[in-house]
């Protein structure tokens, strides 16, 4: 569990060896453009690179749709929500009592989900592409964020892995107690508030031990070195060049295609 | 500057208390008190006392990771290489007991950097000392492998190397095998007899089993219980001196050349099958893989079974399937009607009130078991809520259980503050309060001194004497000798036969 953490399984494709800051900042960009404007043109534009580049990225589609389904389902029920309850213009569609679809409603709600999934989307491949260690080192030595943060962030990821491990224990040597005994929902809940308070506890020492670990290990003393050097390469400017190219031409499309609808007018 | 510059000496480092002490913020007694003691240069130091002494307090306080004003109050004198050893950071290594709450990062040869990076190390320096630290300590992986996936004594060792990259004068070891197999304990034991071999580092190591450092350190300090130092000198002595002895041995201080004594009862000949195990694979979860397959085990009551074999082979996952919190992956897993008594033949479908009354699991980590804020509760549980058994009969168990395992003095303590010996003890207790007629225990001596170990020897002892079936997953050799009974070997993938043990007298 935490080895899936700590240590995904990335693809040898240049882009994993890209510097995790250009990797954040192409995908700032894209999401820029995107937030800024509501209609269906500039979010399919930018889905589409984003989906035709996957090979490109070394995300495998299988993993995406495992780890990434609920945002789908997020954004499939903010379509059906907008193209309910959007303003009913246009010619309609479909009417059953008061549940109406007109064009624009339904167009508006295409809208609205693809641009949830285009939004979401760099982020989630820099996550499936991006060793947390890595991000650290980025972060902190090319963002100049602060290292005590940073590290810290970085071992409590590892404890988060140990605590997957740890509930599951829990839950086990729980019921070897009796613990679920009764089928009541209520007692179901109190069952599972129990459990979570077990987890707590055992976070909390698992933490303070770690902290004195890290301290008897000279962490947070001033200044540090850093034994992996985070630098930039020519994959960083592909990356970046690649981030404006695809915003860019998401927002010169729906001007062309008279879509543009810059959400701050 | 403050910072450990890399062109400070290098090289062994003393350590001087003078009437020192400490009390933890609000607590009322101190934890050290009155401790006075001069270490030289390369002395190997074995830190013994009985539990509560204020060993790891004294351990933590020359790692300078203690705290400061707010978090205690400190008397006399602490210095490490003459300073105070908060100043000392780096000048001393400190290795911990619990392998798995010390790792920091994913990947071996980043872990062993850290120490150096936060010392301020150049960059191609820390890669050598990365090189040379894992070289020391005999661990040959690539220095990308994820140190998840070490072994317990692996993992140890990279604590160590960590320490060893800021190239400590001093090493701190806080009962660093207390949680391993015995190869494990071999490993990490080896590995510093061989840094200080080539370092001549001072080392100060905690440690109840004496015998493990007996060879390696060349003087023992014994911390008095009520304050200030018991005995002190070369361990020949020390631990030849009756009255030393006689002391250490009543604070539960593995001596070496005593056992225990245990007054055990005649082990009856097993009785009837109540479990039967038939081409049993078993898993730690449905999407895992089987650790061990095709397991044929008959569980006999009047039973004391062990089983052993190395960390990580499936014991745990086995004794969680026979005790009805896993279900099998594949083969048969049936209790006859001495057990059932008519519930369903898998005991992984009994329902909790069922299950508490037939098998009681005893973990680990006792805390995982530990349900409530009074030790009183914590032993009504399982009789009261779940069993639902009449109340005078409650009452009836729980006085008996509490009277059997010396806990009716600790009956309004919170069961989390707890001494280590008494949370064991309680977990055992809480399990036997619902009358179960098999007891499943992992590990239940990992890190317990030697008063507990006799007392659980002699309690498993005394059930199995009852008809009970007791399944003992343990690490422990002696464990094994004492309680008799028949030991199955748990190894690549599968289970080797049944023997039949003598019990050791």
């Amino acid at each position: 569990m935490s080895a899936d953490l700590m240590t995904p399984r990335l693809s040898a494709s240049p882009f994993s060896r890209a510097n995790p800051v250009s990797k954040l900042a192409a995908a700032a960009v894209i999401t820029v453009v995107v937030m800024l404007s509501v209609d269906w043109v500039s979010a399919s534009v930018v889905l589409a690179a984003e989906l035709l580049l996957m090979p490109v990225l070394g995300v495998n589609p299988w993993l995406l749709f495992k780890r990434g389904w609920p945002l789908l389902a997020a954004a499939a029920t903010g379509a059906w929500a907008t193209a309910l309850l959007a303003e009913k213009t246009g010619a309609v569609l479909f009417q059953l009592g008061p549940v109406v679809f007109t064009d624009d409603s339904v167009a508006g709600g295409i809208a609205i989900g693809l641009r949830s999934l285009a939004v979401a989307l760099p982020g989630i491949f820099l996550l499936l592409t991006t060793d947390p260690t890595d991000l650290a080192d980025a972060l902190a030595q090319k963002l100049k964020l602060p290292h005590r943060f940073v590290l810290g962030a970085l071992a409590a990821m590892r404890l988060v892995g140990l605590l997957v491990e740890e509930w599951r224990t829990l839950g086990l040597a729980r019921r070897a107690r009796g613990v679920g005994a009764e089928n009541r929902p209520l007692a179901k809940a109190g069952a599972f508030v129990g459990q979570a308070f077990g987890l707590i506890v055992q976070a909390i020492r698992r933490a303070t031990r770690l902290a004195v670990a890290m301290e008897a290990r000279g962490f947070g003393a001033g200044r540090r070195t850093w034994a992996r050097e985070s630098s930039y390469s020519t994959v960083d400017v592909w990356v970046l060049l690649g981030g404006v190219l695809i915003a860019a031409a998401a927002a010169a499309a729906a001007v062309a295609a008279g879509t543009w609808n810059f959400i701050f007018v | 500057m403050g910072l450990q510059s890399t062109t400070a000496v290098p090289g062994p480092v003393p350590v001087l208390a003078e009437g020192w002490g400490w009390r933890h913020a609000g607590r009322k007694a101190p934890a050290v008190s009155d401790a006075s003691f001069s270490i030289e240069p390369g002395e190997r130091v074995l830190l013994l006392g009985a539990s509560g002494a204020g060993k790891s307090t004294l351990l933590h306080a020359m790692a300078g990771v203690l705290g400061d004003d707010g978090e205690g109050e400190e008397t006399g004198r602490l210095t490490v290489a003459g300073l105070r050893p908060s100043d000392a950071r780096g000048r001393a290594g400190l290795v911990l007991q619990d392998p798995e709450s010390q790792l920091v990062l994913a990947r071996v040869g980043d872990e062993v950097a850290f120490g150096a990076e936060n010392l301020s190390v150049p960059r191609p320096q820390i890669w050598d000392r990365v090189r040379e630290s894992l070289a020391d300590v005999g661990l040959d992986v690539p220095l990308d492998h994820p140190t998840a996936a070490l072994s317990g004594g692996q993992k140890q060792r990279l604590a160590l190397a960590s320490v060893l990259a800021m190239r400590p004068g001093l090493l701190l070891l806080d009962e660093p095998t207390a949680n391993l197999d015995p190869d494990g304990v071999r490993e990490v034991r080896d590995a510093v007899a061989r840094v200080l071999d080539r370092t001549g580092a001072t080392l100060v190591v905690v440690e109840h089993r004496v015998a493990v450092w007996a060879d390696v350190v060349d003087r023992v300090i014994v911390l008095a219980a009520g304050g200030g130092v018991l005995a002190d000198g070369p361990p020949s002595k020390v631990l030849a001196e009756s009255a030393t002895r006689a002391r250490l041995v009543e604070a539960g201080v593995w001596v070496p050349g005593h056992t225990p004594q245990l007054r055990l009862p005649a082990a009856p000949a097993p009785g009837g099958p109540l479990l039967q195990a038939v081409g049993l694979d078993v898993a730690r979860s449905r999407k895992a893989g089987p650790v061990l397959r095709a397991v044929d085990l008959d569980l006999l009551s009047g039973q004391a079974l062990s089983v052993t074999g190395p960390n990580g082979a499936g014991k745990s996952t086995l004794a969680l399937t026979l005790g009805g919190l896993l279900a099998p992956a594949r083969g048969e897993l049936s209790t006859t009607p001495a057990l059932h008594r008519g519930a369903a033949q898998s005991p992984v479908k009994w329902k909790s009130a069922q299950l508490v009354a037939r098998i009681g699991s005893v973990f680990q980590e006792p805390e995982h078991q530990f349900l409530t804020s009074t030790v009183a509760d914590e032993l009504e549980f399982g009789p009261r809520r779940v069993a639902k058994l009449p109340e005078a009969e409650v009452r009836r168990r729980v006085d008996n259980i509490a009277e059997r395992l010396r806990l009716t003095r600790l009956l309004r303590a919170n069961p989390f503050t707890l001494s280590g010996g008494e949370k064991r003890r309680l977990s055992v207790a809480t399990m036997l309060a619902t009358g179960p007629d098999i007891l499943m225990l992992d590990e239940p001596t990992f890190g317990q001194d030697a008063n507990t170990w006799a007392e659980l020897v002699t309690l498993l002892a005394e059930l199995v004497a009852d008809g009970k079936s007791v399944v003992s997953v343990t690490h422990d050799a002696d464990f094994t000798a004492a309680l008799g009974g028949s030991a199955v070997r748990v190894a690549d993938g599968g289970v080797q036969p049944v023997q039949t043990l003598r019990r050791a007298a």
